[in-house]
């Protein structure tokens, strides 16, 4: 049987592989096959998986590039995700991907839609909209169109239609992804000491690169292992991580969260791969089934309006219950608007729920760790006098 | 060129005093809501329904328009400071900081008075996704009720049937059922009609009035004197006979400069030589607004064209509000404002503008705060290099945060951009 240190291993190389060496492997095998790229927080991969195309999950360059180019495009008060993916691009790192997909996430990702544009004239580039009205007969009817127009788009990528069969054949792949991601999220709110946080990490990176079949598969076997072996409990707390669905922290930095005493027992990293809550109806109008999920069973994330103002902050504090989380790190990438504009509305609604909290901010190639685990180590450490004097 | 100390202090045209009695009157409706029980709505420039508002006899309360009033008050600094200290981070835009902080001061509008609580936020999500966050922040504070109009993005360069109808059918069942519950009055779409016949109107002066600086000299500056030009249409008068009547009189006057030679007004006078024609993107810094447009008129350079002047709208390329179609007209309006194009478009516009206005260059203002101008806008000053061969510069400031105006620096970066401006056309005549 396969170790976890073998996954884990497996998927640390492929998080520092900033040539995609597999996704190129995997494109190579036959001829024909295509790439889209997407940037966080949501795209339906289903549409693309449907066409036989690989979904790529661009994520910036992480600690892992030196960015020399991408700085001549942005100006220092802009966050680094855009500039270390334009990095990847403009060093060719990026030269095997057909299109890329720019989800409606800020004004920053929206606009490097545009410079795809006019960087890469070859490439398909769409800016995905998402609805911010949940009602079926006029955000759905919205949405649907969109997904409508992003599956021409898709076909004429792919050179093939992409029939509702398809999709409802993907619909059915991805359900069972998501699924499993599901699983692996509850085993760890359950035991973290059995699955850290790094290693989960790692093995949910694994998703932006592998094919959604061998990434279940991999989720699977982890799951496994993790069950297999035996790890020591520590008398850590246990928190939930807000704030980092766009731009990655490094690796270095979950690492120290949890050397400093707290179990990561959920997060916002990769939310595509937990976007949908439940499972997508594998029968029926595909696309409205898609937009259905978006509309009424999706996550709360920075970039996605509440209408409701009374349930702003809700999803987090019930996260923070389900989880039985003892306080939140507010962790975001340092210019990040949506993270950071969304973050006193929520710390606003933790402290109502007497929930405590912390916040820093890191950007992608943060180095210096030794402040954020004195942060994390004294929330910690208050955290664990605090619930003392409750009990 | 004349020393500009010597130049008379500017008399004040018949417009501006027009333009001056406006926002004093409507400063007074707004916070005289307990006397004359008018409603409130606080809605955004950019997707600003000003007609339809008017439609249900509410008043329209913008809160970028009181960040600039602040700004230029040099107020903004202490608000957005307290701001901070509540929490808000040092990252965001200065915009939201300074009305939070407003909030927390009292809300205190230019005339003294403390504003109203708004009855209703308006989230035209236009062109900007901070305007999301901005209002689910008002909201908290204020409690009120909100209604959102999401105006989709032109990713692919086009408004598409999808995209006018999601509006429309928006306006329809959430927008106007919700104006009408506030307000009590039912939606009477003539009335609506007849408001848009006067927008429409007012819109043909405005485009007369900016394209009036094709001429040499130019007889306005379309950015710094842009602005003055632009508030009626972009703030709570499109669609009233003032606006009408103010830009009647602004093209009589700017007619008249036309026909005399004469160049821009500044805050000095009467400017001297015309010597550069730019092209400018990005909004102005507000705090130091008049120190910051002395840099540009003292050495005689004006501003032809800028997108600022279109972030509110962009009529010049042939858009009128319509009132045979009102609904999709508002629709059309609020999905072609300026932040709401993608970048190739912005880029072809700009490329246009310099051509047209037959620039010398083209100048960048970025600012920090503002993600949805800046983000791309280094990409932006490349490919207008590249296609008009005239040079461009780059020069960072912020909206209404006195921290990052820094003036030594820009009046440098602008003293040598001038004199690259200088040595083109020398090599050009050589």
């Amino acid at each position: 049987m396969t170790t976890s240190a073998d996954i884990v291993a497996r998927c640390q190389a492929l998080l520092e592989d900033l040539d995609f060496t597999e996704v190129r492997r995997w494109k190579a095998a036959e001829p024909g096959r295509k790439v889209i790229g997407y940037l966080p927080v949501y795209v339906p991969r289903e549409i693309i998986h449907a066409g036989g195309m690989l979904a790529l999950g661009v994520l910036g360059g992480g600690d892992g590039i030196e960015v020399i180019h991408g700085d001549a495009y942005y100006q220092s008060y802009i966050c680094r995700i855009p500039r270390s993916t334009i990095e990847l691009a403009i060093t060719k790192r990026l030269d095997f991907v057909d299109g890329m997909l720019f989800p409606s996430i800020c004004d920053v990702i929206r606009n490097l839609s545009g410079m795809w544009k006019l960087m890469f004239p070859g490439v398909y580039v769409r800016y995905f909209d998402v609805p911010q009205n949940f009602k079926d007969d006029i955000g759905g009817t919205y949405y649907v169109n969109e997904l409508g127009e992003l599956r021409a788009g898709l076909e004429g990528v792919a050179a093939r239609t992409i029939t509702d069969d398809d999709i409802r054949a993907s619909v059915a792949v991805y359900n069972h992804n998501r699924r499993l991601v599901r699983r692996l999220y509850d085993y760890r709110a359950t035991q973290p000491w059995k699955a850290p946080a790094w290693e989960v990490y790692l093995v949910i990176r694994a998703a932006m690169v592998l094919p959604v079949e061998d990434h279940s598969a991999l989720v699977a076997d982890y799951l496994a292992a993790c069950e297999a072996e035996d790890r020591p409990m520590r008398d850590n707390c246990r928190i939930v991580l807000n704030g980092s669905f766009c731009e990655q922290p490094p690796l270095n930095l979950i690492k120290s969260i949890e050397l400093a005493g707290c179990y990561i027992v959920d997060d916002d990293y990769m939310l595509v791969t937990r976007w949908l809550l439940d499972d997508v109806p594998e029968d029926g109008e595909p696309l409205a089934n898609l937009a259905a999920a978006y509309l009424h069973h999706s996550m709360e994330s920075a970039p996605k309006y509440v209408p409701d103002g009374a349930e702003k902050g809700r999803f987090l504090i019930d996260t923070v219950r389900r989880t039985a989380a003892e306080g939140v790190i507010f962790a975001a990438p340092s210019f990040c608007d949506p993270a950071l504009l969304d973050r006193p509305m929520l710390a606003k609604a933790l402290a109502r729920e007497n929930i405590p909290y912390i916040s820093f901010k890191y950007a992608e190639n943060t180095g210096q760790m030794q402040p954020i685990r004195e942060q994390a180590g004294t929330f910690a450490d208050s955290i664990k006098l605090w619930s003392e004097d409750v009990a | 060129m004349s020393d500009p100390k010597a130049r008379q202090e500017v008399v004040k045209e018949p417009s501006m005093i027009k333009q001056k009695e406006m926002i004093t009157a409507n400063y007074d409706l707004l916070t005289g809501t307990h006397e004359n029980g008018r409603k409130v709505v606080s809605t955004y420039v950019p997707g600003n329904l000003n007609e339809l508002i008017m439609c249900f006899d509410m008043l329209n309360n913008l809160p970028e328009i009181n960040a600039i009033q602040n700004g230029m008050r040099k107020k903004s600094g202490a608000m957005i400071m307290e701001a901070e200290k509540l929490g808000h981070s040092e990252d965001v835009c200065t915009y939201v900081k300074a009305d939070i902080g407003m909030m927390a001061k009292g809300n205190i509008a230019p005339n003294g008075k403390p504003l109203p609580a708004p009855d209703l936020l308006l989230l035209s999500y236009t062109g900007c996704f901070t305007f999301m966050k901005w209002f689910e922040l008002l909201r908290d504070e204020y409690g009120c009720e909100t209604v959102m109009l999401q105006i989709p993005y032109e990713g692919d360069g086009v408004a598409t049937k999808n995209m006018r109808d999601y509006v429309v059918k928006q306006l329809k069942e959430e927008v106007i059922p919700t104006l009408e519950r506030i307000s009590g009055v039912k939606f009477d779409i003539d009335r609506l009609r007849d408001y848009l016949r006067d927008s429409a109107a007012a819109e043909d002066n405005l485009v007369w009035v900016l394209e009036s600086a094709k001429n040499r000299p130019s007889p306005i500056d379309a950015y710094f004197g842009g602005v003055f030009y632009i508030g009626p249409i972009f703030t709570a008068f499109r669609g009233t006979k003032d606006a009408v009547e103010y830009y009647r009189l602004l093209r009589v006057e700017i007619e008249e400069r036309l026909a005399q030679g004469k160049g821009p007004v500044t805050p000095q006078g009467e400017m001297g030589e015309e010597r550069y024609r730019l092209v400018v993107e990005g909004p102005p810094n507000w705090t130091s607004f008049r120190d910051f447009w002395k840099m540009f008129y003292e050495d005689g350079a004006v501003v032809v064209a800028s997108t600022y002047t279109k972030v509110g709208g962009i009529y010049d390329q042939g858009f009128r509000h319509d009132p045979d179609h009102p609904l999709e007209s508002l629709a059309d309006y609020c999905l072609g404002c300026y932040t709401n194009l993608n970048l190739p478009d912005r880029v072809a516009l700009i490329e246009g503008y310099m051509r047209d206005y037959d620039a010398d260059g083209f100048l960048i203002n970025s600012i920090k705060s503002c993600n949805s101008f800046s983000a791309g806008q280094l990409l932006i000053m490349r490919e207008i290099e590249d296609r008009t061969g005239k040079p461009a510069a780059f020069i960072e400031s912020d909206l209404v945060d006195p921290r990052y105006f820094s003036p030594a620096n820009i009046k440098n970066r602008i003293e040598s951009y001038f004199q690259m401006i200088d040595q083109k056309r020398l090599g050009a005549a050589a």
